[in-house]
C-alpha cells in the first residue's frame, strides 16, 4: 500500500469515527423532541452526551484537516462544490454546539425551550446533509479537468443522495436511542427502547435499499460482505434491544454505522471525487494526494497521536459510565440561581439530574 | 483591483469577518484557561475557599467564552475549501500539515479534557481535576502554535519547493515551517497579547465587583466578604498579568517589527506611511496623506526612532513605500501601484493596536501601585484580605472619592482595550500583506474558488454576518449576567476525598453543571 492509500484509509477511519461517535449524539439531539416529555427529561437526555459531544466533533475537524493536508484537491473540490450545503452544516454545528453549552446556563423556561428547538433541528439537518454529501461523492460529480464543479445546486438532491441523507438521519436516531437506553434510567430508558424498535425497523428498510443500490451501482466486491455485516448489525442490535441487553445493542448499532460508512468509502476508492463527465477528470487517491514527504510527516504524527487520543477519550467514557436518570423533584440549591431572575423559572420542576446505577 | 462585488473582495470580507470574530474569543480562551487553572491549583494547594470561589467564577465565564471560540473555529476549518479552493490546491501540501496537527494534537486535548473538567468536579480527585484544566490550557497554546505556524508560512514561505509538474507548493522541511523565526516571534507576541487580554478582562470584572462592594459598604449595606476576598485576589492576579504580559507584548512586538522590516518591508513602511526611503528614518505619530500621489500632507514625527525600531540604531536607512513598490514591480511584473496595500489601514491598524494595548498595560501598572497592601504604605492603611482595597497614591494619601470612582471605572473599561488591539493587530498583519495571500508566491485575487458564484458568496457572507451578530448579543448578555452575579460563595467545595469508593455512592451525587 502506498502512502496516499494509507491516508485514504485514515480519512475513512476519521469519518467512521465521527459517524460512530457524533452519530449517537446527533441521535440523542433528535430524541430530545421525540421522547423527552418535559424540560427536565430533555436535560437528562442531553446530560448523557454533555461531557463527550465536543470531543466527538473533533473527529470531523480532524477529518477535514487531514483531507486538506493529504488530499488538497479533494478538500478544495469537495467544499467549494458543496458550498451552500456546507454553509448550512456550519450554521447547524454552530447553533448545535451553543444549544448544548448554553441551554443550562439560565434557569428560564423560554430560554431552554428555544435551545431545545435549535438542538432538535440542527441534530436533524446536519446528519442529513452529511449523508447527502457523501452519497453524492460516491455517485460522482460533474467536475471538469481542474476540479471545478459545473452542475447546479439542485443536482445534489438526486434520489440516491437524498436516500443517503435520510438513512443517516434514521440510522443515527436508532444509534442514539440505543445509546440513550444504555445511559438513562427510569421512564426515559423504556421510551428510548421503544423508539429504538421503530427507528431500527425503518433504518433496516432504508439501509437495505441504500446498500443494495450502492453495491450494485458503485460497489467493489469487497463492499458486499461489509454491506451484509451492516444489515446483520441492525438485526442483532434490534434483538439485543428487545432483550434489554443495552450494551450489546449499542455495540451492534455501532457496527452498522461503521459498516455503512465503510461501504461508502469502499465504493469511492480509488477515486476521491469521481467525475461523471469523463473518468480522466476524476480526482483519485493518486492524483489528488500531497507529496510523499508531507504524507510521511503526517503519518508519524498520526501514529503518535491516535493511540493517545483513543486512550484518553476512552477514559472519559469510563469516568462518565454511570446512567443518568431524572429524579423526582429535588429542591433547587440557591447556588443554581442567579440573582434577578425570579420570573418564569422552573426551579421547582427542574432539579438537577441525578446519577444512579 | 478592488471592486465591491468582485469574488475576491467578497471572499476577503468573509474571511476577515469570521476570523476577527473567532479571534475575539481565542485570546480570552487562551488566557482564561491558564488563569482558571492557576486559581484551581492555588485552591488545591492551599485549600482556601476564596480560590475555589474564584475558580468557579472565572471557570464559568471561561466556558461561556470557549463555546463560541469552538463553534466559530469550525467555520474557519472549512472556509479554505469553500472560498479559497485555488489557494487550498496550491498550498495544501504545506499548509494542511500544521492544520491537521492542530486538530490531532491540540483540539482533541482541549475538547476531551474540558468535558472532564466541566463534569468531573465530583468524580475526579482534585489534583486530576485540576490537571485536566492544565491540559486544556496546554491545548490552547498548542493550537495557537500550529495555526500561527501555518499563518507565518503565508507571511514568509519557507521549507517548500514548487513542484515543477503541478506548479504547486510542496513541503520539503517541516522543521523550517514550525520553527522559523517568524513563527516563533509571532507565537510569543500572540500569546503575551492573549495573557494581556485575559488579564485586563479579569481586572475589569473584579474591579466592577469591588467598586460595587465599596459603594455598598459606604451605604452601610451588607457585603459578602467571601466574594470580596475572591475578587480581590483576582484583581491582583489580573493586574500582575496585565503588567507582565503587557511588557512581554511590547518586547515581542518590537522583535516582530524587526523581523517584518526584513521580511515584508512594504507592510512596515505602510505602517509608518514612510513614502520615501530615509536614512535616520522618523517614527510617525500622526500622518494624513494622499495615496495616489504617494506622499503625506501632514506628518508629526519623532526623528530617528523608526530606524531604531527597524534595526536597533538611529541611522540605518529604512526603505520607503515608493521604492519598495518599484522593486516589487520589477521583480514580479506589473505596475508599482499593484503592490500597495491599503496604507491608511496599515498605518492606523498599527497605531490602534499599540495605543489601546499599551493603555491596558499602563492601567495594570498603575493598578498594582494603587492597590498595593505592603510596600510604601503606612500600616494603618493596610486592609484585610477580604476587604475592598483602598486606592493609595502615596504612603499616607488615599485617592479622593471621585478619583477612586474614576479609577474603578477606568479599570472596568480597560477590559475592552486589548480586544481592540488584537483585532487591529490582525487586520494590520493580514491587510498589510496584500496583494499577496502567500507572500511573493500567490496573489489573493488568484486564490478564490472558481466554482463559487458571487450570489452564493453573498448568501454566506450575509448569513454569517447576521448569525454572528445575533450570537454576539446572546453571548454578551449571558457573560454580563454571570459576570455581574459574582462568585458563587454559597457553593461548597467538593470534599477532599473525591474518589467514591463504591459506584453506588454516585446515587446521592448530583452531576455538577448538569443540563
Ligand atoms: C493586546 C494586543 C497587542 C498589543 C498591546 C500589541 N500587539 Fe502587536 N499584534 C497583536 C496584538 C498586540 C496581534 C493581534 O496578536 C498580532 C496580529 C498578528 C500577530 O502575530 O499578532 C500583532 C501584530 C503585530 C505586528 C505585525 C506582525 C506581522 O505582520 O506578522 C507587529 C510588527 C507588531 N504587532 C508590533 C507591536 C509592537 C511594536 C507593539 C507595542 C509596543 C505591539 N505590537 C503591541
Ligand atoms: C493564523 C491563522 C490565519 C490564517 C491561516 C489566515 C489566512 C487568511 C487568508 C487565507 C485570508 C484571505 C486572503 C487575504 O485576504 O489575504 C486572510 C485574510 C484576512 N485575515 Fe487572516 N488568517 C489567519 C489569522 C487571522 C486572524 C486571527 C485574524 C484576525 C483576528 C485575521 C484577519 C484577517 C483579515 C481581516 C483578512 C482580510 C484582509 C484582506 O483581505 O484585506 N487573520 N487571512
Ligand atoms: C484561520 C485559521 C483558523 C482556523 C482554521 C481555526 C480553527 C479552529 C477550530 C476548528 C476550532 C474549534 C476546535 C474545537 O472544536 O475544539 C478553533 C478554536 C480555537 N482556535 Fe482557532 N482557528 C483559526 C485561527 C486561530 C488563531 C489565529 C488562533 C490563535 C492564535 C486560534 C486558536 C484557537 C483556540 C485557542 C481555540 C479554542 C477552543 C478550542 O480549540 O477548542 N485559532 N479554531
Amino acid at each position: 500500500m502506498q502512502l496516499p492509500d494509507v491516508w485514504f484509509v485514515v480519512i475513512a477511519v476519521l469519518w467512521t469515527g465521527y459517524f460512530f461517535l457524533e452519530g449517537f449524539d446527533f441521535g440523542v439531539g433528535i430524541l430530545t423532541k421525540l421522547i423527552g416529555r418535559d424540560s427536565k427529561e430533555r436535560g437528562a437526555l442531553i446530560s448523557t452526551i454533555g461531557p463527550v459531544w465536543d470531543g466527538n466533533e473533533v473527529w470531523l475537524i480532524t477529518a477535514a484537516g487531514a483531507t486538506f493536508a493529504a488530499f488538497p484537491d479533494w478538500y478544495a473540490t469537495m467544499f467549494s462544490t458543496f458550498y451552500l450545503p456546507t454553509f448550512v452544516i456550519l450554521v447547524g454545528l454552530i447553533l448545535r454546539g451553543l444549544a448544548l453549552e448554553y441551554r443550562a446556563k439560565r434557569d428560564d423556561l423560554r430560554w431552554k425551550r428555544n435551545w431545545d428547538v435549535i438542538l432538535f433541528w440542527s441534530s436533524l439537518v446536519v446528519p442529513f446533509l452529511w449523508g447527502l454529501l457523501l452519497a453524492n461523492l460516491v455517485r460522482g460529480l460533474p467536475i471538469e479537468a481542474d476540479g471545478v464543479y459545473v452542475g447546479a445546486l439542485a443536482d445534489l438532491f438526486n434520489p440516491y443522495a437524498v436516500l443517503g441523507g435520510l438513512l443517516a438521519v434514521v440510522l443515527f436516531t436508532f444509534h442514539g436511542a440505543v445509546f440513550a437506553a444504555l445511559k438513562t434510567d427510569g421512564a426515559i430508558r423504556g421510551r428510548a427502547r421503544d423508539l429504538a424498535v421503530k427507528a431500527g425497523l425503518i433504518t433496516f428498510a432504508l439501509a437495505a435499499f441504500f446498500l443494495v443500490w450502492t453495491t450494485v451501482e458503485f460497489g467493489a466486491p469487497a463492499s458486499i460482505p461489509i454491506a451484509i455485516l451492516g444489515l446483520a448489525g441492525l438485526i442483532a442490535a434490534l434483538e439485543a434491544n428487545r432483550r434489554a441487553r443495552e450494551g450489546w445493542a449499542f455495540v451492534f448499532s455501532g457496527v452498522s454505522v461503521v459498516a455503512v460508512t465503510v461501504t461508502l468509502f469502499l465504493a469511492l476508492y480509488p477515486d476521491v471525487v469521481p467525475s461523471t463527465l469523463t473518468a480522466q477528470w476524476s480526482l483519485t487517491v493518486d492524483n489528488a494526494a500531497s507529496g510523499d514527504y508531507s504524507l510521511q510527516i503526517m503519518t508519524w504524527i498520526a501514529g503518535f497521536a491516535t493511540p493517545l487520543v483513543l486512550l484518553y477519550q476512552g477514559w472519559t467514557y469510563w469516568v462518565f459510565r454511570q446512567r443518568i436518570g431524572a429524579p423526582p423533584t429535588p429542591a433547587p440549591t440557591p447556588a443554581d440561581r442567579l440573582p434577578g431572575q425570579a420570573t418564569t423559572t422552573e426551579a421547582g420542576k427542574e432539579g438537577r439530574n441525578h446519577v444512579s446505577r | 483591483m478592488y471592486t465591491a462585488l468582485a469574488e475576491d473582495t467578497l471572499a476577503r470580507w468573509q474571511f476577515g469577518l469570521t476570523t476577527v470574530y473567532h479571534y475575539i474569543f481565542v485570546p480570552l480562551t487562551i488566557g482564561l484557561a491558564a488563569i482558571t487553572a492557576g486559581l484551581e491549583t492555588a485552591w488545591v494547594r492551599t485549600d482556601r475557599e476564596k480560590y475555589f470561589h474564584a475558580t468557579k467564577f472565572w471557570g464559568k465565564l471561561f466556558l461561556i467564552n470557549i463555546a463560541l471560540g469552538v463553534v466559530t473555529g469550525i467555520v474557519q476549518e472549512f472556509q479554505f475549501g469553500m472560498n479559497w479552493s485555488a489557494y487550498s490546491r496550491f498550498v495544501g501540501d504545506v499548509f494542511g500539515a500544521p492544520l491537521a496537527m492542530e486538530a490531532l494534537l491540540a483540539f482533541f486535548f482541549e475538547s476531551t479534557f474540558i468535558g472532564l473538567w466541566i463534569f468531573g468536579w465530583d468524580r475526579l480527585p482534585r489534583k486530576i481535576h485540576c490537571a485536566c484544566l492544565w491540559i486544556v490550557s496546554l491545548g490552547t497554546v498548542l493550537s495557537s502554535y500550529f495555526i500561527l505556524a501555518a499563518n507565518s508560512w503565508m507571511q514568509h514561505p519557507v521549507g517548500y519547493r514548487i513542484d515543477p509538474a503541478t506548479g504547486k507548493a510542496q513541503l520539503t522541511d517541516i522543521g523550517a515551517v514550525l520553527f522559523q523565526k517568524t513563527t516563533v516571534v509571532v507565537v510569543a507576541h500572540t500569546l503575551t497579547a492573549a495573557m494581556l487580554t485575559a488579564g485586563a478582562f479579569v481586572v475589569g470584572i473584579s474591579a466592577l465587583h469591588l467598586w460595587r462592594d465599596s459603594r455598598r459598604k459606604n451605604r452601610g449595606a451588607p457585603v459578602d466578604t467571601n466574594a470580596v476576598a475572591a475578587m480581590r485576589s483576582s484583581l491582583r492576579l489580573g493586574l500582575v498579568l496585565a503588567a507582565i504580559a503587557g511588557l512581554g507584548t511590547a518586547l515581542s512586538g518590537d522583535s516582530l517589527a524587526k523581523v517584518m522590516f526584513e521580511q515584508q518591508p512594504m507592510k512596515m513602511a505602510s505602517a509608518e506611511a514612510l513614502w520615501e526611503t530615509e536614512r535616520s528614518a522618523p517614527f510617525s505619530v500622526f500622518a494624513y496623506g494622499d495615496v495616489a500621489e504617494g506622499r503625506n500632507e501632514i506628518d508629526v514625527q519623532i526623528p530617528g526612532v523608526l530606524s531604531f525600531l527597524a534595526h536597533g540604531d538611529f541611522s540605518t536607512p529604512v526603505p520607503g513605500i515608493n521604492d519598495i513598490a518599484a522593486a516589487e514591480a520589477a521583480a514580479f511584473g506589473g505596475q508599482p501601484a499593484d503592490y500597495l496595500p491599503q496604507v491608511a489601514i496599515a498605518y492606523w491598524g498599527f497605531r490602534v493596536m499599540i495605543g489601546t494595548g499599551m493603555v491596558s498595560f499602563l492601567v495594570g501598572v498603575a493598578g498594582l501601585w494603587l492597590t498595593r497592601n505592603r510596600l510604601w504604605l503606612s500600616p494603618q492603611f493596610r486592609t484585610r484580605h477580604d476587604a475592598v482595597p483602598r486606592l493609595m497614591v502615596t504612603r499616607n494619601r488615599e485617592l479622593s472619592t471621585t478619583a477612586s470612582a474614576w479609577a474603578w471605572r477606568i479599570a472596568l473599561f480597560t477590559l475592552a482595550l486589548p480586544l481592540i488591539a488584537n483585532a487591529s493587530g490582525w487586520i494590520f498583519t493580514e491587510m498589510g500583506r496584500q496583494p499577496w495571500v502567500v507572500y511573493g508566491l500567490m496573489r489573493t485575487a488568484d486564490a478564490v474558488s472558481p466554482a463559487v458564484s458571487t450570489t452564493e458568496q453573498l448568501i454566506t457572507l450575509l448569513g454569517f454576518a447576521g448569525l454572528y451578530l445575533t450570537l454576539a448579543i446572546v453571548e454578551v448578555r449571558l457573560l454580563a449576567r454571570y459576570a455581574s452575579a459574582g462568585p458563587p460563595t454559597s457553593e461548597r467545595p467538593p470534599r477532599a476525598s473525591t474518589v467514591p469508593s463504591r459506584p453506588s455512592e454516585h446515587a446521592e451525587k448530583p452531576l455538577s453543571f448538569a443540563y
